[in-house]
């Protein structure tokens, strides 16, 4: 219980919300709106897996939003062009799973420090999409492809049901496969892990890889929401994902953290605009509440450091 | 003895949660004496170290400094009050040079005052000189050797107005000449009026160096006692509570066939060149030589972390190919590394983990772990190896150095090796749990482990090895057999002064 009191007091916090809405605002509750306010967390949820993976293995990948908006280009010029939805996921997916390689060979082969490569990509496929793509929209998308055509509710749920089952797989695979624990293992100590006969640049590399494919699932589920596709779409994800994986209780050093903390991170992140909208206060409170948060998290964490070196 | 003395520490204690490290720890120091503190592993000497220099607040007991109660320490009231410790690794800035080095432990007007570098050159001179060292002040500190570095850092203390000095087994990785060198310092600091409290394992260096010996077991003082009529055996019943049998278990077995045999081998980045080695199951073969041999570099090669360029590697008759730690795991051959605190044992992770870390593939099949299944065999290596541990889930970090030891070897041990590369196995570990060791490694060998053991204590090569393998300048210069073994022979080897066969310059210092 101690162990995880980090993660229980995120949980904790984000029950007490839903809380004072049930008695404050209980309109909240309309399944309607539930749908919409998960739908928007979806992205960010699938987008914080990846990244506590990476900040687990000691890495940053600030990428994110640019990979996010090339994938959704991708996904909606396949689209158009006519080609079934499920070669349209494949190639969103791939999509990020190349970029993500990218940033692995750079990361993992080279040994360049991870803040600085995906510093450099970053700017690179957002600038490179706008030069290719004029920020234009891509529309002409088929019927098959908004809400998977299915109607909004059913697509709802779908984008929903998509997002927890892969998280209940990332969140057991962490704990119960030897991959997961190389992750923790190269986090913790590279070279410790080397010496365990561990290959720390394979790991870190699939985690560049992992990130990437799921930022490209992201980007799907997020496209399949809108008539057209965004090309400046995914600007502040990466901010989001790393913000929900601090607050969820990784710690950004390395080797520490569970998903279903990041997951709690997420609901309550994601949860403070529409709270605000409900509960008729300025909904531009919004960043700084969030900002809050994040500050508290860290606080207690340096807080809690400090008293266990005494 | 003049009163008050410098350092009176009495009945103090400290807990971690559950851990009692200090149950009531009385301990004094005088100025100009030599003070040794002995103790198993996890017997509290480093908890101890850590509350006088104010790194640990004490949960209870009182700390005077020359009769003055004080009523909290921190590291810079510490300094300030004259504390300084020497660590085993010097903690020195190695980009720095040396006067810069020793500049930053100069007292400082304050922050932004200007240093007036010359003044600082020659009051690092001066220090140098008082420790007795012939040291260019402009050399990068990383240019130096290891005991150089010592002696820099005993400057630095110095020049912070150190009375009380702290060392914390400083001749761990020293060779003999380094260690007399040492020795003089320690000598001429005492007469100087320094207190130096002095924590070791070799008990030589105890009965050559210190005034008195304190013997902490269990967290607590047993004694304190004049090292003049003490000898050998009274301090290490003292220091374990019971017996220690005969040192070094005998082999019971004859080695058999060639497990591992090496020709000609040689890596260039690291200096180990035309290596020739059988290694039969059965057999221990020790490693001696100086610091900078290339004992530590051909453990590498062969364990594929700096893979070999020239040469062959076969195991069982069979050539095999070590490009990385995970096709030597893979081969057959575990490597428990010198430096355990960095690269043995994760400390973040729970013991358990720690000993299957290297046995994934096999003993996790499908790839999912199995909880169950770790736990068993932990608790079997903790039981086995005699870890002292409430449970396999407490943190790597959380254990004493000899116990780290032992989780590093289990995690070895669990990949069922053929060979086994014990790089220092008992370095920093007390004499009970090094005896302990000593038994599980010949045990493993008479079980038909082949063992190559590096070790920097030339008493427990000779004691443990059937055969004696001495590198000087990256190869092996002369092997001996477990009979014709003597001291002296092998220390010659080592400094390079037989008339071997190789004639070789040492490739760095």
């Amino acid at each position: 219980m101690k162990r995880y009191f980090r993660e229980l007091s995120v949980l904790f916090a984000f029950l007490a919300i839903l809380l004072l809405l049930a008695f404050r605002a209980p309109e909240f509750f309309q399944p309607s709106q539930l749908l919409s306010m998960l739908c928007d967390a979806v992205p960010v949820l699938i987008a914080a897996c990846g990244m506590t993976l990476v900040i687990v293995c000691r890495q940053i990948d600030i990428s994110i939003g640019s990979q996010f908006a090339l994938c959704s280009v991708f996904a909606g010029l396949t689209a158009s062009s006519g080609l079934p939805m499920p070669v349209v996921a494949f190639v969103a997916i791939l999509c990020g799973a190349a970029m993500g390689a990218f940033n692995g060979v750079l990361v993992a082969g080279l040994g360049i420090p991870s803040i600085v490569v995906t510093l450099a990509t970053m700017v690179t496929w957002r600038e490179a999409l706008r030069w290719w793509r004029e920020g234009e929209f891509v529309s002409n998308l088929p019927e098959n492809f908004q809400w998977f055509g299915l109607s909004q509710q059913v697509g709802q749920i779908t984008i929903i049901g998509i997002a927890i089952l892969l998280f209940l797989f990332l969140a057991f695979a962490l704990k119960h496969l030897s991959a997961g624990r190389f992750v923790y293992a190269v986090g913790s100590d590279k070279e410790a892990a080397r010496l365990a006969g561990i290959h720390p640049q394979k790991v870190t590399f699939a985690v560049f890889v992992l990130m990437g494919a799921l930022t490209g699932l992201a980007a799907l589920l997020t496209a399949v929401r809108f008539p057209d596709v965004d090309p400046k779409a995914g600007q502040g994800l990466e901010l989001k994902a790393i913000a929900a994986a601090v607050v969820g209780g990784v710690a950004i050093s390395g080797g520490r953290g569970y998903l279903w903390g990041v997951a709690a991170g997420v609901l309550l992140l994601s949860s403070i605009a529409p709270a605000l909208v409900f509960l008729h206060l300025q909904p531009q409170w919004e960043k700084a509440l969030q900002g809050l948060i994040i500050l508290l998290a860290v606080a207690a964490d340096g807080w809690r450091a400090v008293r266990k070196k005494d | 003895m003049q009163a008050p003395p410098l350092l009176q520490l009495k009945g103090i204690t400290k807990s971690f949660q559950a851990v009692r490290a200090l149950r009531g720890v009385s301990f004094d120091l005088h100025g100009g004496e030599v003070h040794a503190l002995l103790g198993e592993n996890g017997a509290g000497k480093s908890t101890l170290i850590k509350v006088i220099t104010g790194a640990h607040q004490p949960d209870g007991g009182s700390i005077e400094i020359e009769g003055k109660a004080i009523p909290r320490i921190d590291p810079a009231s510490a300094r300030a009050m004259g504390i300084a410790a020497i660590y085993q690794q010097p903690a020195l800035f190695p980009d720095l040079t040396v006067t810069e080095n020793v500049a930053l432990g100069l007292e400082t007007p304050s922050t932004t005052s200007r240093i007036r570098w010359a003044e600082r050159r020659t009051r690092a001179q001066e220090l140098l000189k008082r420790v007795g060292a012939d040291i260019d002040p402009d050399t990068e500190v990383r240019k130096l050797s290891m005991p150089e570095q010592q002696l820099v850092e005993i400057a630095r203390s110095l020049g912070a107005g150190a009375r009380i000095l702290i060392m914390d087994e400083p001749t761990a990785s020293l060779t003999q000449n380094e260690v007399h060198l040492l020795y003089a310092v320690v000598r001429d600091l005492r007469t100087q009026g320094v207190g130096v409290i002095y924590i070791s394992h070799r008990m030589e260096e105890i009965f050559a160096l210190a005034d008195r010996v304190t013997v902490l077991r269990d967290g607590e003082s047993i004694a304190t006692q004049d090292t003049k009529g003490m000898d050998e055996s009274t301090l290490i019943k003292l220091m374990v509570g019971r017996e220690v049998s005969s040192l070094y278990p005998p082999s019971e077995t004859n080695p058999a066939g060639v497990t591992l045999s090496v020709r000609g081998l040689g890596c260039n980045a690291s200096g180990v060149h035309d290596v020739n080695l059988d290694l039969r199951a059965g057999e221990i073969v020790g490693f001696a030589g100086i610091v900078g041999a290339g004992r530590t570099e051909l453990a590498r090669v062969l364990f594929g972390i700096t893979p070999a360029d020239t040469g062959t590697i076969s195991l069982d008759g069979k050539g095999a190919s070590i490009q990385s730690p995970r096709e030597a795991v893979e081969h057959g051959i575990g490597y428990v590394p010198e430096d355990r605190r960095r690269h043995g044992v994760i400390l973040e992770m729970p013991i358990a983990t720690n000993m299957t870390m290297a046995i994934h593939p096999t003993f996790f099949p499908w790839s999912w772990l199995r909880f169950g299944a770790e736990r068993d065999l932990a608790n079997g290596y903790i039981r086995d190896l005699g870890v002292k541990t409430p449970s396999g889930d407490v943190p790597g970090g959380a254990l004493s150095g000899g116990n780290q030891q032992k989780v590093s070897l289990a995690r070895w041990l669990a990949t069922r090796p053929k060979v086994l590369i014990l790089d220092e196995p008992t370095q920093g570990v007390d004499v009970g749990a090094k005896s302990e060791i000593h038994k599980i490694i010949r045990r493993l060998t008479n079980e038909g482990l082949a063992v190559m053991m590096i070790s920097s204590d030339l008493a427990e090569v000779l004691g443990m090895s059937d055969r004696i393998a001495v590198m000087h300048g990256g190869t092996i210069v002369k092997e001996f057999t477990g009979t014709d073994a003597n001291p002296h022979d092998v220390m010659a080897a080592a400094l390079g002064q037989q008339g071997s066969s190789h004639e070789n310059v040492p490739a760095s210092e």
